[in-house]
């Protein structure tokens, strides 16, 4: 009886030692407030902080590059996540970077499509699907409503198409917005 | 040396861990999607079993012995889960890549009955050391191959033009029928 305990708690602690060294030495580098910020933000990768994407964004946030009032997409409501996250005032949305529009996404007009490609490549996230000179049409599960694509095009075809609210994509309102709204 | 080859051999195709012996299904069922991660769940299962069966070897001969052989499967299990573990940090190091492709799968390596099987076989067929080093990588190689093998008709599945009823999961199980039946014709090769 006392064998089996001892010989089961010596392979335990020896497993135990070994893992904890592994977990020394194979320690992966990476920084957890980058990944929370980068969570809340809200994916768009509508570079229209100033950054390349969400990711550098966060990362910009983490390193205090930048502040957090620079995301039009999120609107107030991350803006009071990652104020309470990283523990500083709340601000108002910095207006030079946009204003907050209600959740929308792009729609190719079929008929005017050239099939010039140039808004597959200005797309960040892959949502348009199309081949050269074939008409192009918006994955709408996959469009983040970016706004990227509608500059590049040359025949000013694609339109931002808000998405109604329904009982599928309905949420409850931050209470903050109710106490402005009252206000 | 010859009975090492044939270990080797009849573990890889005769008596093959998965369509014979019919041994860890889940990863054979769940990993074979896609190519690169069959491959990828083919290396880090080799990597496991491999290990797994030689330290389990080492357990049960010079640390359980006759005398405490009751405890072969806990400290077995105990053993693998450790190396899983270890296999997932390296892992995660050195390829973020198939760290993500592999997701819940490779901590799943602990439950593939096919890891804890290994050295249980080792066990009652007596190998030595090396024996049983063998036998742990021809299991894994052969495991790899099926899943890799699988993993290409699969893939090829995707585009074919299959009966309703027969999509997604039932199709591959015939498949893995079919398979397995093949498998036999290597029956006999190796005693």
């Amino acid at each position: 009886m006392l064998d089996a305990i001892l010989v089961m708690s010596g392979l335990a602690l020896f497993l135990g030692s070994v893992l904890g060294y592994a977990s020394i030495r194979f320690h992966v580098q990476g920084n957890a407030l980058v990944e929370k910020i980068d969570a809340i933000l809200p994916q768009t990768q509508c570079a229209q902080c100033g950054f390349p994407g969400c990711r550098p964004y966060a990362e910009a946030i983490a390193e205090g590059r930048a502040d957090i009032n620079q995301c039009p997409p999120g609107g107030e409501a991350n803006i009071h996540k990652l104020a309470d996250l990283l523990g500083v005032e709340f601000k108002p949305l910095n207006a030079e970077h946009g204003e907050p529009k209600p959740k929308s996404l792009a729609f190719i007009d079929e008929s005017t499509c050239i099939g010039c490609t140039l808004c597959i490549q200005a797309c960040p996230v892959d949502a348009i699907s199309g081949a050269p000179k074939q008409m192009h049409t918006i994955i709408a599960s996959e469009c983040t409503g970016c706004e990227l694509c509608v500059a590049p095009c040359p025949v000013d075809c694609i339109s931002m198409v808000p998405v109604a609210e329904n009982i599928s994509n309905w949420k409850w309102k931050r209470p903050s917005y109710l106490e402005q709204d009252a206000a | 040396m010859e009975s090492y080859l044939l270990i080797l051999v009849g573990t890889v195709f005769v008596n093959n861990i998965v369509l014979v012996k019919i041994l860890g299904l889940c990863p054979f069922m769940g990993v074979s999607k896609k190519l690169e991660a069959a491959i990828g769940m083919g290396a880090a299962t080799t990597f496991v079993l491999t290990l797994g069966s030689g330290s389990s070897y080492l357990i049960s001969k010079y640390l359980l012995g006759p005398d405490l052989s009751y405890l072969t499967t806990i400290s077995f299990i105990v053993v693998i889960a450790g190396i899983v573990q270890f296999t997932e940090m390296v892992v995660k190091k050195v390829s973020p890549v198939l760290y993500q492709v592999l997701g819940i799968y490779l901590p799943l390596i602990t439950t593939n009955c096919a890891v804890l099987g290994i050295p249980l076989l080792n066990l009652q067929q007596n190998h030595n050391f090396i024996q049983s080093l063998l036998f742990g990588m021809g299991g894994a190689i052969g495991f790899s191959m099926v899943l890799i093998l699988f993993a290409g008709i699969r893939e090829r599945l995707e585009a074919a033009d299959i009966p309703a009823p027969f999509r997604g999961s039932s199709i591959a199980m015939v498949t893995a029928g079919l398979m397995s039946m093949a498998f036999m014709g290597f029956s006999g090769l190796v005693k």
